[in-house]
């Protein structure tokens, strides 16, 4: 069995880009990748929770950040996590810049399509580190 | 002309459980809904990463911890890094006070789960008008 990833999401509120992360992030944990993925609330890692703590220090990590202040995966790094990888909602959207989600609270379709495209790159990324394509 | 007072709202954003979505959705409703000029709010983890100026939220904004559960992970982090929150909320808390199940997705609120996060949301705004009202609000804004 291989080991398990968990996917972090950041927390972002105010913009869509935070809701595109955590929807990405739940297409990969409940669906594409389930029972080889997992999450937990970044601000568990916030808050210094020892449990938490140990999960991401143990456990390979991926950081799904909606924009360039890159919250969860600054977070991660201060928990000692062990973080392979992070993806930047905001780079998606530059390669797709004929999306533009504006609902932040549920998704519309540009934004369900953004959250569709970054959960398979993050897909496809858990297999090249599960395959040991890349260091992890 | 002056800008309408500022409460700001601050959700856990509980992203590994269906209380935190309660707590994020409420918080969402009271910000574009029910209170869109006399609320604020900013990303949690931007209190332990941001800037200085992060960190200075709850001494310029009078602000609602809005949290999933006991861990009360918004509240902790609002304390420990910027000041003291003007009033504190649990959703796990008051499911429980009103004997309500927790909704089954923390992904999606079917039409239950949007009705137990509308509550939840006219909690917070009954917290907004009572520091409006009665004068707290000053106190805890620092002016
Ligand atoms: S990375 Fe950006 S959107 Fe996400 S929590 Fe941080 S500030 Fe908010
Ligand atoms: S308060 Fe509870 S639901 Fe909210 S982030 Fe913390 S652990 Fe998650």
């Amino acid at each position: 069995m291989t080991e398990l990833i968990f996917i972090i999401p950041c927390s972002g509120i105010g913009k869509a880009f935070g809701t595109i992360s955590r929807e990405a992030t739940y297409q990969v944990v409940e669906d594409l990748r389930k029972g080889e993925t997992d999450t937990l609330c970044l601000s568990l890692l916030v808050i210094g929770d020892e449990d938490s703590n140990h999960l991401v220090q143990s456990h390979r990590c991926i950081a799904i950040d909606g924009c360039p202040l890159e919250c969860a995966k600054k977070n991660l790094q201060l928990a000692g996590a062990k973080l392979t990888t992070n993806f930047r909602v905001v780079d998606l959207l530059k390669e797709h810049q004929n999306l533009k989600p504006k609902n932040i609270t549920f998704l519309d379709q540009e934004g369900r399509e953004l959250a569709k495209l970054l959960a398979d790159q993050i897909a496809a990324k858990i297999d090249e580190l599960n395959r040991g394509e890349i260091d992890s | 002309m002056n800008s309408p007072p500022k409460i700001g709202v601050v959700s856990c954003s509980g992203e590994g459980c269906v209380e935190g979505t309660l707590s994020r959705v409420a918080t969402r409703l009271v910000l574009e809904r029910l209170r869109p000029d006399n609320t604020v709010t900013i990303c949690l983890p931007l209190f332990l990463t941001g800037e200085k100026g992060e960190r200075m939220f709850a001494k310029y904004f009078p602000t609602i911890a809005v949290d999933g559960c006991e861990k009360k992970c918004a509240e902790k982090a609002i304390e420990k890094y910027s000041g003291k929150t003007a009033h504190s909320i649990v959703v796990i808390n008051l499911l429980n006070e009103w004997y309500v199940e927790k909704p089954g997705s923390r992904r999606n609120l079917d039409e239950k789960g949007m009705k137990v996060a509308s509550r939840i949301a006219d909690e917070v705004v009954a917290v907004i008008d009572d520091l409006f009202k009665s004068g707290k609000w000053r106190r805890h804004a620092n002016i």
